[in-house]
């Protein structure tokens, strides 16, 4: 499956003002063996190796615990009390009736819940006041010995507002739209050149409006938490236990943030998080209902107290990607190049928290052009916080860029594929940085040769299957190799076997399968005699699972406590033998942009009838660096171009806009991608070695799967009808009449 | 039915104002083991089996009947356990994918589904399987689907193309996007199985 | 979820006697148990009538059927004679759902589904339809499902099932037992129109209890089918849908039933479309002609436009597939 592009350079060619570089796995000077480069076929199952997924016979057979299912003796359940208003105070909250239900342990709201520490996280602050500052907001809870109990108890709640309104309707020219803070999301403007003299010297310009929907993770699992606060042995405070099950990406983050807020230091609260079901970014910080859940249990000291966000609340308070409205600017000389390229883009974000859905990034780093300008605009509104998803702002802007690159190639005459060779950029136009590798070019041209481009004509309405309009097209993808946080493993042997222990997590990545393999070539031993402890606090401490950065930040610390583990202990260690190491960024590393790359192909049919739209062939082809586990990899890949096609196709939050609620906020309403939209979907990667992201020779393939993908389908959409949607998803009401 | 329903009490007065809840026994036979309770009515087959059972190789996504996650077989059917009232399905014998194999000696499906890395997160998986199991069943006994070439035709047996798979598995949603390998699972079953 | 007290009824008339004073009947539970939990519904008693009967489809002299009221939906689209003879019928079943809420569901309940409406179907939003003389909170909001047909400012909900659109169409009828004794009652007659009243779906009274469906025949010859647009290829309520029947003898339209799926309060029968077709040409302009009277009296929304050419086209494409059919065979 792996094949090999026409000839791409393994490793970077520095540019020439690049230092030189180390190279990241000299041998240490201890002279213990060193890992080499290319490990698979060496015997130990490690890196590039096909390995099946470790936990595939516990979760098909149903028996792998997740956090909802960890055994706590004698629960107590929870159910939420929501806002019913955007904006306002709580006039009146009676809890007689819902006190009356049999059953029922504590009803909670803003007078008797226990009052937090700090504001660290403004959306961690609930049941703190009388104010109501979205709706849906958690402004109670009823604990009760059953499930059902507390439902029908919270339902019984009577709330009197003082309803002030607020402003809840996203719109692209809000008066209220303001430039963030730089540090929300990067830096949100930035131009280079002389952006008017390369728009005004134009012989093709594509101006258009592209606009993205509001988007939820909506993982199969819903948010679940377990909270129990051990009963205190005496008086003093540092003796407080807290613990906690959850589905997070990794527990870091709740405990770092929990801590403060709760007058704990971090050690005294204990988190496990073993299985995940899904994630997407919507499980990697803490959100409103884990305080929730943690001040009624506080409450009920000794009494684990349990909570499922209901299907409707996780369109309320766990986040969700903004929408966006951009304007791209394309201009390009007679030959396609580009000569200013101008992206500018406005999101909404809650005034509770901001968060930024960074669009205009990716238009930095995709083609060369002399002249740029890019700039990030929020509206602030009284609704719900927002939050990373999967290739947060990557995802949007891509949109954008790759849709307007298609409009420029109708209009300059060329091939899309042809267009995008023409504008590659030698250096990261952002910071003029040498890559640390780059193979778009190959992903497109092996794409291009897989898929069958040459069968696209480039005249829309041309192929057809009965009423339906075939069409085919393409987008390129990128997305950042960032390094967050240089973390923490620990390897030890005991009874025969390797343990590398770390605060990772598994949501359905595969790191339960693949930081064996790491460790099993670093240590140079059979991947079948490690295995992995993660998802868990009293581990090592690493970085959580996101922004594409698990695999080879985790590979890094995995790397160094190995080589650590041999230096110590040598080929023939003693039982219990241990030792813990800092993974690092390679040295050098800073000289170069790095990002993973990608190109997408998409065969769709139009009915001419319907409007429906059917993805009927997908292919996308990735430059991620060296693929760890080809079989957990190409899951990964395909999973995030199916979470694209359902982007394309479905997806879209509709608010009300009188109280800016998800109207939408259940799966018949908010439709992903079934079975039966996924048709013929496949990944594929050429060959690549990074050594400045990670010793692992591996980038990120968690995010770079999404980017681009509506882009490629709506681009395919054009093809097949002549007809250009510039607004996501790809409803039939946009393509009939 | 596996047992015989239990005799219910005789037709009870009205809960009361305070909502006193009037209990019912229930009899289930889960994975092949007897399980009696008394449960309030409210309770979903989903619930009985995770919350009071203990049993949880069933999901629960959305409560609603919009995901597919809670799938189990009732006596050899599949059906949404969240939208069961388990006292509705008093006698039944149900089917978890824990009584389709254990992780030491895997069903079919389930050792399909891993050899085809037919899974990422896991949660919506041990529905996909039941599902499938009920729905071999179901084009073995010549239900046809949306996608069948004529609903007229009775006689044909049911050809399961992917195409065919996906429509008649289009109940059980995977946001991990597993569904090629899903399909292609369940296809060699398919396959092995005729 | 309010409490209620569940009861198991043996027999309909068992069921019968535990009508009334706030007993509501549990079928497959599909739509009834996702509305009790979401409070949109209550319940002083829980009667269940699965174990009841009704559970036959049993085929009529003349080629009728008969379905019993708690013939599961997916056991009725596979009944031979049900595919042979009206297979607008198992398509439409099949194009509802998934297999394992088919496997649930009944014919009865699936008569008395109630609306997808996003406030209906949210106990905090003001609806009508669920809290008589609160208002409609789609007139204001979210409006991109709401009906084309016989629109009305007291409620702009649309009927969500397949299965009601093709029984429309094809003039099957409910045989129900209750307080009063036994009814027959036309599927077009069973609906209320939101004007009349949007807070009850049918003209059923309390207590009475849905024990068949009869599907009386169709002219041999007849073409029937159903089609479906939704927003996912599976797995979706339908934006649109078009249950058809065409029975054409030389070229000319003996007899036409057309019904529309997510227009309208109710399953929609295109009267004025059927008129303008019967004894007309059986082709593409009559079609459309025939399309378009009816279409004139559709009053779309800012939100909803789209339905109308939707719909147009939907409708065109299915006679025109039964006309080539008719005409092939």
């Amino acid at each position: 499956m792996t094949i090999s592009p026409p000839a791409p350079p393994s490793t970077p060619t520095p540019g020439p003002d690049a230092p030189p570089v180390a190279v990241p796995d000299a041998p240490p000077a201890t002279g213990a063996p060193a890992p080499r480069r290319t490990v698979a076929g060496r015997g130990f199952g490690g890196i590039g190796s096909d390995r099946a997924r470790v936990d595939g016979p516990a979760k098909v057979t149903g028996t792998a615990p997740y956090a909802y299912e960890q055994e706590v003796e004698n629960p107590a359940y929870l159910f939420g009390v929501t806002s019913a208003i955007a904006v306002g105070r709580i006039v009146d909250i009676d809890t007689t009736q819902a006190e009356r239900v049999p059953g029922v342990l504590l009803v909670l709201t803003h007078r008797n819940a226990p009052r937090l520490r700090t504001k660290l996280m403004g959306e961690l602050v609930v049941l703190q006041s009388d104010r109501v500052r979205h709706r849906g907001e958690y402004i109670g809870a009823v604990v009760a010995q059953t499930p059902e109990a507390a439902r029908e108890a919270a339902a019984l709640v009577r709330v009197r507002y003082d309803d002030e309104g607020g402003d809840v309707d996203f719109h692209a020219d809000h008066p209220a739209a303001t430039v963030p803070k730089r540090g929300a999301a990067g830096n949100p403007r930035e131009e280079k050149g002389d952006v008017e003299a390369g728009l005004a010297g134009a012989a093709h310009l594509v101006d258009a409006t592209y606009t993205t929907a509001t988007e939820f993770h909506s993982p199969m699992e819903p948010h679940p938490i377990t909270a129990l606060w051990h009963p205190r042995p005496g008086l003093d405070p540092r003796a407080r236990r807290l613990t906690i099950y959850e589905a997070d990406q990794g527990p870091i983050a709740t405990q770092l943030i929990l801590a403060p807020m709760l007058g704990l230091l971090p050690n005294q609260i204990k988190i496990h998080s073993p299985f995940v079901g899904g994630a997407f970014g919507g499980k990697g910080m803490p959100h409103a209902h884990v305080m929730l859940v943690v001040l009624a249990a506080k409450l009920l000291a000794g009494r684990p107290v349990k909570f499922a966000l209901t299907r409707q609340q996780m369109f309320a308070t766990v986040g969700y990607r903004p929408p966006t409205a951009q304007r791209l600017r394309l201009a390009a000389d007679a030959d396609g190049r580009l000569t200013a390229v101008v992206h500018e883009s406005v999101s909404p974000t809650a005034k509770l928290a901001t968060f930024v859905e960074q669009a205009v990034g990716i238009t930095r780093v995709m083609y060369a052009t002399p002249n740029r300008r890019t700039e990030q605009r929020v509206v602030p509104l009284d609704i719900a916080p927002g939050t990373f998803m999967r290739a947060p702002g990557e995802f949007s802007g891509a949109f954008a860029l790759e849709t307007a690159m298609d409009e420029l190639a109708v209009a300059t005459g060329l091939d899309p594929i042809e267009l995008r060779r023409r504008n590659e950029p030698d250096v990261d136009p952002d910071t003029g940085k040498p890559w640390s590798t780059r193979n778009l070019l190959a992903c497109l041209d092996t794409g291009a040769d897989r898929f069958g481009w040459e069968v696209r004509t480039g005249r829309p309405g041309e192929r057809r299957d009965g009423e339906w309009l075939l069409g085919m097209g393409v987008a390129a993808a990128s997305f950042p190799a960032s390094h967050a946080l240089s973390t923490w493993a620990r390897i030890t042997f005991a009874g025969g076997r390797y343990v590398v222990e770390l605060q990772a997590s598994d949501l359905g990545t595969g790191a339960w399968t693949i930081l064996p393999q790491i460790a099993a070539d670093a240590l140079e031993v059979p991947v079948d005699l490690v295995d992995a402890r993660i998802g868990s606090t009293g581990l090592p401490v690493a970085m959580i699972a996101g922004g594409s950065m698990g695999t080879y930040t985790w590979g890094n610390s995995i790397i160094a406590a190995a080589r650590a583990f041999r230096r110590k202990h040598g080929p023939l260690p003693a039982d219990g033998a241990t030792a813990r190491a800092q993974g690092r960024l390679p040295s050098g590393a800073r000289q170069f942009a790095r990002h993973s790359f990608g190109a997408h192909f998409a065969e769709v049919a139009v009915s001419e009838v319907t409007g429906e739209v059917r993805v009927r062939r997908m292919l996308g082809v990735f430059a991620c660096g060296r693929i760890v586990n080809p079989r957990t990899a190409r899951s990964q890949f395909v999973g995030g171009m199916t979470m694209g096609l359902s982007a394309a196709l479905h997806e879209a939050g509709h608010r009300d806009p009188r109280t800016g609620h998800v109207v939408n906020h259940d799966l018949a309403g908010y439709h992903i991608a079934a079975h039966a939209d996924v048709l013929d979907l496949d990944a594929d990667w050429v060959e690549e070695f990074d050594p400045y992201v990670s010793p692992t020779g591996a980038k990120g393939i968690g995010e770079v799967g999404i980017v681009g993908v509506p882009a490629a389908i709506g681009n395919a959409i054009y093809d097949a009808t002549g007809r250009r949607v510039r607004d996501l998803p790809f409803t039939p009401d946009k393509l009939v009449g | 039915m596996a047992t015989p329903a239990a005799p219910l009490p005789p037709r009870p007065a009205h809960p009361g104002a305070a909502g006193r809840v009037e209990t019912v026994p229930v009899r289930l036979r889960v994975d092949g083991v007897d399980r009696e309770l008394d449960l309030d009515p409210r309770v979903s087959v989903l619930d009985a089996l995770r919350d009071r059972l203990g049993v949880t190789s069933v999901k629960k996504g959305c409560d609603h009947g919009q995901c597919g996650a809670c799938t189990v077989l009732a006596d050899g059917r599949r059906i949404l356990s969240c939208l069961a009232l388990a006292a509705s399905y008093d006698g039944a014998e149900v089917t978890t994918s824990a009584g389709l194999g254990a992780p030491d000696r895997l069903g079919d499906l389930q050792e399909a589904f891993v050899a085809r890395d037919a899974l990422q997160c896991g949660y919506c998986t041990p529905g996909q399987i039941c599902s499938a199991e009920g729905m071999l069943a179901e084009a073995r006994a010549g239900m046809p689907s949306h996608v069948s070439p004529d609903v007229r035709d009775v006689d044909s047996p049911v050809e399961l193309t992917d195409d065919e798979i996906r429509e008649r598995m289009s109940g059980n949603l995977c946001r991990c996007g597993a569904y090629v390998n899903i399909v292609a699972a369940i296809g060699d079953v398919a396959r092995a199985r005729s | 979820m309010r409490p209620f007290v569940y009861e198991r009824a043996t027999d309909v008339a068992d069921a019968l006697d535990r009508a009334g004073d706030g007993a509501v009947f549990l079928a497959g539970g599909t739509n009834l148990v996702d509305h009790l939990r979401l409070g949109v519904r209550s319940a002083e008693r829980l009667v269940d009538i699965t174990r009841i009967g009704l559970d036959e489809v049993e085929e009529l002299p003349g080629g009728g059927l008969r379905v019993g009221a708690l013939v599961r939906n997916s056991d009725l689209a596979a009944h031979p004679a049900l595919r042979r003879g009206f297979p607008v019928v198992a398509q439409a079943l099949l194009a509802g759902a998934s297999g394992q809420l088919r496997n649930m569901a009944t014919t009865g309940g699936n008569l008395l589904q109630r609306t997808r409406c996003v406030y209906f179907q949210d106990v905090t939003m003001p609806c009508t339809k669920r809290d008589p003389g609160s208002g409609c909170s789609a007139l204001e909001g979210y409006a991109a499902g709401n009906a084309i047909f016989e629109t009305s400012p007291r409620c702009m909900a649309v009927h969500p099932s397949d299965l009601c659109v093709a029984l429309v169409a094809l003039d099957a009828v409910v045989r129900t037992t209750g307080p009063a004794g036994d009814r027959e009652i036309p599927m077009t007659e069973l609906y209320r129109r939101a004007e009349d009243g949007p807070e009850t779906d049918t003209h059923l009274v309390p207590g009475e209890l849905i024990t068949h469906v009869d599907l009386p025949p169709l002219a041999p010859g007849t073409r029937s089918a159903y089609r479906k647009v939704r927003e996912r290829a599976s797995y979706a309520f339908a934006l649109v849908s078009v249950a058809a029947a065409l029975d054409v003898v030389d070229g000319r339209v003996r007899d036409a039933r057309l019904g529309f799926g997510g227009v309208c309060h109710r399953p929609f029968r295109a009267r004025r479309a059927e008129e303008a077709l019967v004894g007309g040409p059986a082709d593409a302009a009559a079609f459309a002609a025939a399309i378009d009277a009816e279409l004139a009296h559709a009053r779309p929304g800012r939100d909803n436009a789209a339905k109308v050419p939707i719909l147009r086209n939907t409708a065109l494409a299915v006679l025109a597939g039964l006309a080539d059919e008719g005409a092939r065979s």
